[in-house]
């Protein structure tokens, strides 16, 4: 048997001197296959511009969304008023765009409340396993059994209308699908050698989920983040188009869509225009995070 | 001689098997570790051997902590592993590293080199921050990596390459001892050869030992001191690795070294090959008595009315084999 050494690793003096080589992590790649995506660049695109007019749009109109022309209701598109004027008078294209950031507000504060609480709550039911991740599965079972409609109903009875409470009630249900999703994918992760290398190195729980596991399975949530947003903003629109949404004369595209409805054989622009952009951008989000998951699938990737 | 580095009493490792969903009801246990003893002496190298599923690689993860012990001792000097606290656990777990088998799943393919080898030297401070990238270097330079390649990802190197990682990232603590589960059976064979090198030249720099794990009694038998055999989650013979190649005594280890193959035509025409008859039996309901007999060409009555202990044959050597003298 050979006699104890001090260790070499210590022995030696090493300075890196050769110029160190830059990799390409799966993200990059992941980047350039998004790229290669005509729908996706299409969709990235389409929210971009929807996103920039809906910000800095109605600074720059000269008119404000809740401004009144009660000589000029109903007028049809113009040079005036390029979407023309609702029942008021009020000019359809800052209301648009006005109600926009509330339906994007909406959509991504939502969207963030339910990944937030979600990812939390997946991972560790997953992580964990055993009779803790069963009881936390029914509990969310049990949460959707519930009715929708009579939740946020009950809500608003209960607390008052209010935007706030908007985002909480759909964040509220969102989430559980983002943790049943959570919950698979850090099952399946945690049963792999890399994890079992890295308890081996004495690393804790906290470290292991957030360092080791959460960057493994950002793909799913990634692309169910991105089907969420659209699942929430029709969620809001149907809210609005119940009446239990957003309150005028604060606008949403829920709630030009259900006025336009109201008068769609008149006067068709009034819903034709609203419609038509929150379609569109649905569909853009849509595009999207189709085009994530095939960017972001494990199975494309090279291996 | 001085106290073991690594010992390992009555060891035994059960899985429940349950049956049903929410009622769930004991339906038997899997027996892959079933009473295992052994001592690894500081700077050995250990091999062990054995066909798939006869408990090696639980074991393994035993002597690791990472599946949870039934009965009996892992005890890494004097310290108590399977009694510990996490804490405490997790500070031994500093002397006792492993390697595992599929370099393409041991490695977080999100993480760079430097992220990978860096993280184990943060965390338990084995080092001042400021000198991290320097022994990410080091350990690099040990494995036989260029350091220039700290910055890529695990999916940018190739089988052999991502093992020296492997490697790299199991003496980042400076243990004493390192698992070796089957660490070259993924790889190409003539990769194979640089890393059993590779480990052999680091036990010796670094007075390593080091618990080999293989199905394979040619690869284990060019780097062990000493080998072990396990058959159905118990150890059937132990002893020096020349000694037990060239003198099996156990009916089982006799038909593993017959099946390996020799380079001279001439021998290899006339080896005499030992063909088992049948297949492993079950974990779950092994069979009475000695495991191998159902298998075992010198089978007797008494084979199969009690488990043969493991006895110590010859000074180094140990032996279960109720007709060992006789066969």
């Amino acid at each position: 048997m050979p006699a104890a050494s001090p260790s070499p690793i210590a022995a030696r003096p090493s300075p890196v001197d050769e110029p160190i080589e830059k990799g390409n992590s799966l993200w990059h790649d992941a980047w350039l296959r998004l790229r290669k995506n005509k729908l996706a660049v299409f969709g990235m695109g389409t929210l971009a511009i929807v996103a920039v007019a809906c910000l800095f749009g109605p600074l720059i109109s000269p008119y404000g969304y809740e401004e009144q022309e009660l000589n000029n209701t109903f007028a049809s598109p113009s040079w005036q008023h390029w979407l023309g004027t609702d029942q008021l008078g009020r000019d359809l294209l800052v209301r648009l765009l006005d109600g926009g950031q509330v339906s994007l507000g909406v959509g991504l504060c939502a969207t963030f409340v339910a990944l937030t609480i979600g990812v939390a709550y997946g991972a560790v039911s997953g992580f964990f396993g055993g009779k803790l991740d069963a009881v936390m599965m029914r509990t969310v079972d049990i949460m959707y059994s519930l009715p929708f409609t009579i939740f946020v109903i009950l809500l608003m009875v209960f607390f008052g209308r209010n935007i706030v409470l908007l985002f909480v009630a759909i964040g509220a249900v969102e989430w559980l699908t983002m943790a049943r999703i959570v919950r698979s994918q850090v099952m399946a992760v945690k049963k792999m050698e890399f994890i079992e290398a890295a308890r081996s190195l004495g690393f804790g729980h906290r470290r292991i989920i957030f360092r080791h596991i959460l960057p493994n399975i950002l793909g799913p949530i990634i692309v169910y983040t991105t089907l969420t947003i659209p699942a929430v903003m029709l969620l809001e629109a149907f809210l609005s188009f119940l009446g239990l949404g957003v309150q005028p004369p604060m606008s949403s595209w829920g709630v030009l869509i259900k006025d336009g409805a109201e008068k769609m054989e008149e006067y068709p622009w009034l819903l034709q225009f609203p419609a038509a952009i929150f379609s569109l951008t649905l569909l853009s989000l849509n595009f999207l995070g189709d085009g994530l998951r095939d960017a972001l699938d494990v199975r494309s990737s090279k291996d | 001689m001085s106290a073991p580095l690594l010992q390992l009493t009555d060891l035994k490792t059960h899985f429940p098997l349950t049956r049903g969903f929410i009622f769930k009801r004991a339906a038997g246990t899997v027996k892959a570790v079933d009473g295992v003893s052994l001592s690894v002496a500081r700077g050995e190298v250990l091999g062990l051997v054995g066909e798939s599923g006869c408990g090696k690689s639980t074991l393994a993860r035993t002597i690791m902590q990472l599946v949870p012990t039934t009965a009996g001792t892992v005890v890494l000097e004097g310290k108590n592993l399977t009694t510990g606290s996490g804490a405490e656990v997790r500070d031994v777990r500093r002397d006792l590293q492993m390697v595992f088998q599929d370099p393409y799943a041991s490695l977080n393919p999100r993480m760079t080199v430097f992220d990978m080898l860096a993280e184990p030297l943060r965390v338990h401070t084995v080092c001042a921050a400021a000198d991290v990238p320097a022994r990410v270097a080091e350990l690099m330079r040990l494995v036989g990596l260029a350091p220039r390649f700290m910055q890529k990802y695990p999916h940018e190197f190739s089988g052999g390459q991502r093992q020296r990682i492997a490697i790299a990232r199991a003496l980042a603590l400076e243990p004493k001892i390192i698992i070796a589960d089957e660490p070259v059976s993924a790889l190409d064979v003539s990769i194979q050869a640089q890393i059993l090198n590779l480990l052999a030249q680091l036990c010796r720099k670094m007075n390593l030992a080091l618990i080999f794990i293989a199905h394979d009694l040619s690869v284990v038998k060019h780097i062990s001191d000493r080998i072990a055999v396990m058959y159905l989650g118990k150890i059937v013979e132990l002893g020096p690795a020349l000694d037990v190649i060239e003198r099996p005594s156990h009916p089982y280890t006799r038909a593993l070294i017959s099946a390996i193959p020799t380079a001279n035509p001439d021998t290899e025409r006339t080896r005499q090959r030992i063909v088992l008859p049948g297949d492993p039996p079950s974990p779950i309901n092994p069979p009475a008595g000695c495991a191998f007999h159902p298998r075992c060409p010198h089978a007797q009555e008494k084979c199969k009315a009690a488990a043969p202990p493991l006895i110590r044959a010859e000074p180094a050597r140990e032996v279960a084999c109720v007709r060992l003298g006789e066969i």
